[in-house]
């Protein structure tokens, strides 16, 4: 029996920094813009965080397809930036949806890719028949230490997915997973910002992961990069899924549409499932979609999607990720910095 | 700050703007009533969840706030008027120049407020202007 996507929302918050603006502050004389294809980044306002945008993003998947919020009997909210270090942001996201209580929940973290996580979790649930609808959530409102290279991506937003086996605006044909115990980036209990292995950690981390977890979900599926339509990989830059589309030979016309990153930036849980949001937000029935996601630590969850009848039915019907890139709000450093709470008053 | 259970028994209509109606006057309440004033014992009340749109009555703006709120400073407080008739006291979020009276509003899910570093974080609604926002 198929599975996969019924419905989806994203939220990205209406402010923005732009990378020339953090390079002046510190007095980088390198042109971080254009070397990391990141000109500006999303930033929460100061009375949002990873639950409030993901509440945001969940309203919407849930208006989109006009789900029955007490169908939901699984919420799994993925991120790295949940505001309680005990006390679930998914119980939050159930109340402010409107479910009806006899659920399972849980919070995921697994770096960038806890919302992919989270899907496999509500595929698993949903293919066995033990639930009828699952809601899978990626939400993010990460920091960078001031100063730090991180500083010009870390970003915020937020994807939903309602996982389920009717009325299907995408079929989830298969994932593949590849994991391993990889220290390129961590954040210590307690502490505020995230600490990271450098540049070099690209290769062993990120492409190592992405490129075995796709090699595996091709050999797995029988297909190649041809067959698909179009491909999202995880952004924590804008240079780093450019490059290993190429290595793994998908061209830049299958992931231009989903490439977001250089306007709103890293959004760690979200940015995959963000760029898979702007795919969705494109396709049309029977295309073909290649996702894989990375989580630092580390880890990659591929996925093969195919577009159903159902997208034109609900696509129109919430707002799609462009409309997020429309009117924002620029911030100069010192109200960023107010913002994040980087100053302490 | 309300007592974590105040809070935690009025979630339902912080997070979603629950209140009431009458069916026999036809009258909405927020916050909920539990007896319509109009009916009394005659009615029965039922449980509403207002969709949020509001139109702005009147505001002030906030340019110094206690500890909690400083961080918010300035911020536009507005008696909102929503669709279905009743009025309620609610953040309005935009720059002081944006607000007016008759502007048009939409609700948001935001963080009211924290309890200290240590203590519970308060989420439910504010408010955004309903044009030019997704
Ligand atoms: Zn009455």
């Amino acid at each position: 029996m198929p599975a996969g996507i019924v419905s989806y929302g994203v939220y990205v918050p209406r402010y923005r920094i732009k990378a020339e603006e953090i390079a002046r502050v510190w007095g980088e004389r390198e042109d971080m813009a254009k070397s990391l294809n990141v000109f500006e980044k999303s930033v929460p306002d100061i009375d949002e965080d990873a639950v409030t945008i993901a509440v945001e993003a969940a309203r919407i998947a849930i208006m989109r397809a006009s789900i029955d919020p007490a169908r939901i009997d699984a919420i799994y909210a993925g991120s790295e930036s949940h505001p309680y270090a005990v006390k679930p942001t998914a119980t939050i996201v159930g109340e402010a949806i409107g479910v009806d209580h006899q659920l399972t929940a849980a919070d995921f973290e697994f770096a960038c890719k806890a919302g992919t996580a989270a899907v496999q979790a509500c595929l698993g649930l949903v293919t066995a028949k033990l639930i009828d609808l699952g809601l899978a959530i990626g939400t993010d409102t990460s920091q960078g230490a001031p100063g730090d290279a991180l500083e010009y991506t870390a970003a915020a937003g937020s994807a939903a997915y309602v996982i389920g086996r009717d009325d299907l605006a995408a079929e989830i044909e298969g994932f593949y997973s590849f994991t391993t115990d990889t220290p390129d980036f961590w954040r210590r209990e307690g502490m505020p910002y995230p600490e990271h292995g450098g540049r070099f950690t690209g290769e062993p981390g990120y492409f190592k992961h992405v490129t075995s977890a796709t090699r595996g979900l091709l050999k797995k599926m029988r297909t190649i990069p041809e067959d698909y339509d179009y491909a999202v990989f995880h952004q924590p830059n804008g240079k780093f899924p450019v490059r290993v589309a190429e290595k793994l030979g998908f061209s830049i016309e299958q992931i231009e549409p989903g490439l977001v990153v250089p306007w709103i930036g890293n959004t760690y849980s979200g940015s995959s499932l963000i760029g898979l949001a702007a795919t969705l937000d494109v396709a049309r029935p029977g295309e073909r979609i290649f996702l894989a996601s990375f989580g630092s630590g580390a880890g990659s969850d591929a996925f093969s999607i195919r577009v159903e009848e159902g997208i034109e039915d609900i696509r129109d019907r919430g707002p799609r990720v462009r409309d997020f890139l429309k009117d924002v709000r620029y911030l100069d450093y010192a109200v960023y910095a107010k913002h994040k709470g980087k100053l302490r008053l | 700050m309300s007592t974590v259970p105040r809070f935690w028994r009025h979630i339902p209509q912080r997070y979603n703007l629950v209140g009431t109606h009458c069916p026999k006057c036809d009258e909405y309440y927020y916050p909920p009533r539990a007896i319509c004033p109009n009916c009394r014992r005659a009615a029965k009340m039922e449980d509403y969840r207002f969709d949020g749109k509001g139109t702005v009555v009147t505001f002030t703006t906030i340019y110094n706030a206690t500890d909690d709120f400083k961080r918010q400073t300035p911020y536009n407080l507005a008696i909102i008027e929503l669709d279905e008739g009743p009025r309620l006291t609610g953040q309005v979020i935009c720059t002081p120049e944006e607000i007016e009276i008759g502007m048009r509003v939409k609700p948001a899910f935001r963080i009211l407020g924290k309890d200290g570093e240590r203590g519970i974080i308060y989420y439910g609604t504010k408010f955004v202007p309903a044009e030019g926002s997704v």
